[in-house]
C-alpha cells in the first residue's frame, strides 16, 4: 500500500492520518461527522456504555433484582481465591492454543489448494463451506447427537472410541470441543487463506520454477511467506473466537465433566445467569474484555487493518 | 502456470471433505428413519424405511413459531444495519474530520468486544427499558454487534469509488447527500448486499442474546428451540436431527442465491 504522506505520531484526537491539502472540486461528497452519528450512538449504547457499566458492576453485588450494591473489591478477592476461575483461564488458554494449532495448518493447506482454479475445487469448496452456515447451536446439537454413547457414531466404531462416552472424560470432552471447533471454523479460515493465496503474484512461482524449485520448496519459500499477514489476522481471529466459545460448551458439555471444560466465557455465564451473582459475573466479563481488547489492539497494529486509514490520505 | 497435479493435497482435501460430509449425511439420513430403526442400525447405515414423522414432530413442537420469531429478528437486524452502516461508511471514507477517523478506530476496536463481555449490562439495560422477553430486545443488541464487521466490509467497498466521480458530480454542485444517493449507494451495491447477507446470517444464528434476553415460548427463536429440544427430547435423536436440518434450510437457500456476496466478503477479511 503506498501512502502519500508519512505516518505521524497519533495526535491527541486519535487520528494518525495526515492529509495533504487539496483544493477545489473534491470538497463535494465530503459528508460532515453527522453522517456517522446515528450508528456511533447506537453502537456506543450497546457496546461502549455497557463496557463502562461492566467495570462499575464488577465492584457491586447484584442478584438481578433491586439495585446493585457497592462492595468494593469483594468480587475480585473472591475470583482471585476461586480455583475454578484460575482453572477456567488455563482451560481457555488450552482451547486457544489447541484451536490455533489444529485449525491453522489445515486451513492453510486447504486454502492454498482451493486457490487453484479447477472446476472440481469450486464444487468442493462449496461443500466445505456448509458448516460455516450452521449456527453454533445447530452444530453443537448435531455433534451431541452424533456422539451419543448409545445411538451415535462411537457406539458403532467401538474399536476406535472404546466405551464411546467421549464427553464423559476431560480429555474426551476437550478433544470433542476442539474437533467441533475445527469442523465449524476451518471453512472460514480456509476462505481467507484462499483469498490471500489467489493474490500471490504468479510470476513468483514462474521464477521459482525456472530456478528448478519443486512444489514443496515453492510452498515453503513463496506461499507461506506471502501468507504471513493473513496468518496473523486469521490466528488472532481464532484466539478471540476460542476465548469466547460459548454455545458449543453450553450444549455439548455444559462445562463438564465437573468443571473440566468450564472455560472463562462459560464461567461468566454460570456465575451471572445461573448463580445470579452479577457482580462476580461482571468481574469475569471484565477479564474477558481486557484479554480480548489486548488481542484486538494487536489485530489493529499487526494485521494492517488500520492501514486502511492510509487510503484516506490519497483523497 | 503449469504444474503437476498435486495428488497429496488432493487426497488430503478429499479426507477433509469426508469429515465435513459424513456428519451432514448422518444428519439428513437420520431424519428419515424411525427412532427404532436408527437405534438398531446405527447412524452410519442407509435408511431402509422413509418416514417424514420426525419433521412433523419437530414442526408440531413449535418450530413454526420459532421460525417466525427468528425471521422477525433477522429482518429487524438487517433493516437497522442497512439504515446505519452506509452513512457511517460514507462518512468514514469521505469525511475529512478527525472525528470520522476516530470513529473508524472505535469500530475496529469494537470488532473484538465479545458479546459475553457486555451481556450483563445489556441485560440490565434491556430490562430497565422494559424490552426483556420482547423480540425488539434481541434485535437491538444483535444489530449493534453486527455493525463493526459490516462497517469494515462496506467502507472497504466504498473506498473503491474514485475521486474523479465525485469531481464530476461537483460540476453540478451536488451536496454530500446528493452524492450519497446518486453516486455512493448505486456504486456500493455489492458491498451492501454482502453486509445484508452477513448481518442476516449473524441474526439468524444468534444464540447468546436470545438466551439471556427472552424466556417465554412466544419469543423463542430457532437456535434456542434447538437447545430446548435437546434438553427435553435428548434421546429422540432422529427428531433432534430433523430439527437441526429444518433450522439450516432457510440459510442454505439464502446461500444458494447469495453465495458470491458472502464468499467474497469473507475472502476479503484477511487478504488485506
Amino acid at each position: 500500500m503506498t501512502t502519500l504522506a508519512t505516518r505521524r505520531r497519533p495526535a491527541p484526537g486519535g487520528s494518525t492520518v495526515s492529509r495533504p491539502a487539496r483544493s477545489g472540486a473534491s470538497s463535494v461528497g465530503r459528508p460532515g461527522f453527522a453522517w456517522a452519528l446515528p450508528a456511533t450512538i447506537f453502537f456506543a449504547l450497546f457496546a461502549l456504555v455497557p463496557l463502562a457499566a461492566v467495570a462499575v458492576l464488577s465492584f457491586t453485588s447484584w442478584s438481578g433484582l433491586g439495585d446493585p450494591e457497592f462492595v468494593g473489591l469483594d468480587n475480585w478477592k473472591t475470583l482471585i481465591a476461586d480455583p475454578v476461575m484460575l482453572k477456567s483461564l488455563w482451560l481457555s488458554l488450552l482451547f486457544i492454543v489447541l484451536g490455533v494449532v489444529t485449525q491453522t495448518p489445515l486451513s492453510i493447506l486447504l486454502g492454498v489448494w482451493a486457490a487453484g482454479n479447477q472446476r472440481n475445487r469450486a464444487v468442493l469448496s462449496a461443500i466445505y463451506f456448509i458448516p460455516l452456515l450452521l449456527s453454533s447451536a445447530a452444530i453443537s446439537v448435531l455433534w451431541r447427537a452424533l456422539l451419543d454413547p448409545n445411538f451415535g457414531i462411537p457406539g458403532q466404531l467401538s474399536w476406535l472410541f472404546g466405551d464411546g462416552n467421549l464427553l464423559g472424560t476431560q480429555t474426551g470432552a476437550i478433544g470433542v470441543l476442539i474437533f467441533v471447533g475445527m469442523w465449524q471454523f476451518t471453512p472460514f479460515h480456509t476462505l481467507i487463506y484462499q483469498g490471500a493465496a489467489k493474490g500471490i503474484p504468479p510470476v513468483l512461482y514462474q521464477a521459482a520454477a525456472i530456478d528448478g524449485a519443486g512444489m514443496v520448496r515453492q510452498f515453503f519459500s513463496i506461499t507461506l511467506p506471502q501468507l504471513r499477514n493473513t496468518a496473523i489476522t486469521s490466528i488472532i481471529l481464532m484466539v478471540v473466537g476460542g476465548l469466547t466459545t460459548f454455545e458449543t460448551v453450553l450444549i455439548l458439555t455444559n462445562g463438564g465433566p465437573g468443571t473440566d471444560t468450564t472455560i472463562t466465557a462459560f464461567y461468566m455465564y454460570q456465575q451471572a445467569f445461573r448463580s445470579f451473582d452479577f457482580g462476580v459475573g461482571s468481574a469475569i466479563a471484565l477479564v474477558l474484555v481486557v484479554v480480548a481488547t489486548a488481542i484486538s489492539l494487536v489485530v489493529v497494529k499487526v494485521s494492517g487493518y488500520d492501514k486502511m486509514n492510509s487510503s484516506l490520505e490519497g483523497l | 502456470m503449469k504444474t503437476r497435479p498435486n495428488y497429496l493435497a488432493g487426497i488430503g482435501s478429499f479426507l477433509w471433505l469426508l469429515i465435513v460430509a459424513i456428519p451432514l449425511y448422518v444428519m439428513i439420513s437420520g431424519t428419515f428413519q424411525t427412532r427404532a430403526e436408527f437405534g438398531d442400525n446405527g447412524p452410519l447405515s442407509f435408511p431402509t424405511s422413509f418416514t417424514l414423522q420426525n419433521y412433523a414432530d419437530a414442526i408440531t413442537s413449535g418450530f413454526g413459531r420459532y421460525f417466525l420469531n427468528t425471521l422477525v429478528v433477522t429482518v429487524g437486524v438487517v433493516a437497522i444495519v442497512l439504515l446505519l452502516v452506509p452513512p457511517l461508511s460514507y462518512a468514514i471514507v469521505r469525511s475529512r474530520s478527525r472525528a470520522a477517523s476516530f470513529v473508524f478506530r472505535f469500530f475496529l476496536l469494537g470488532l473484538a468486544i465479545p458479546a459475553q463481555a457486555v451481556i450483563v449490562p445489556v441485560f440490565y439495560l434491556i430490562n430497565t427499558v422494559g424490552l426483556y422477553d420482547n423480540l425488539i430486545g434481541i434485535i437491538l443488541p444483535t444489530a449493534a454487534f453486527a455493525l463493526p464487521i459490516c462497517t469494515l466490509i462496506l467502507s472497504g467497498t466504498m473506498r473503491d469509488i474514485t475521486g474523479e466521480l465525485y469531481e464530476a458530480m461537483a460540476m453540478d454542485g451536488a451536496s454530500p447527500a446528493r452524492a450519497f444517493f446518486r453516486l455512493v449507494l448505486p456504486l456500493s451495491k455489492g458491498g451492501i448486499s454482502t453486509i445484508a447477507v452477513f448481518s442476516a446470517l449473524q441474526a439468524w444464528n444468534g444464540f447468546l442474546f436470545p438466551l439471556i434476553l427472552t424466556q417465554s415460548e412466544s419469543t423463542r427463536v430457532v437456535t434456542l428451540g434447538l437447545f430446548n429440544f435437546q434438553t427435553q427430547y435428548g434421546i429422540n435423536i432422529p427428531g433432534l436431527l430433523a430439527a437441526v436440518t429444518l433450522s439450516m434450510v432457510p440459510v442454505l437457500l439464502v446461500y444458494l442465491f447469495a453465495r458470491r456476496a458472502l464468499v467474497q466478503g469473507l475472502m476479503g477479511a484477511g487478504g488485506k
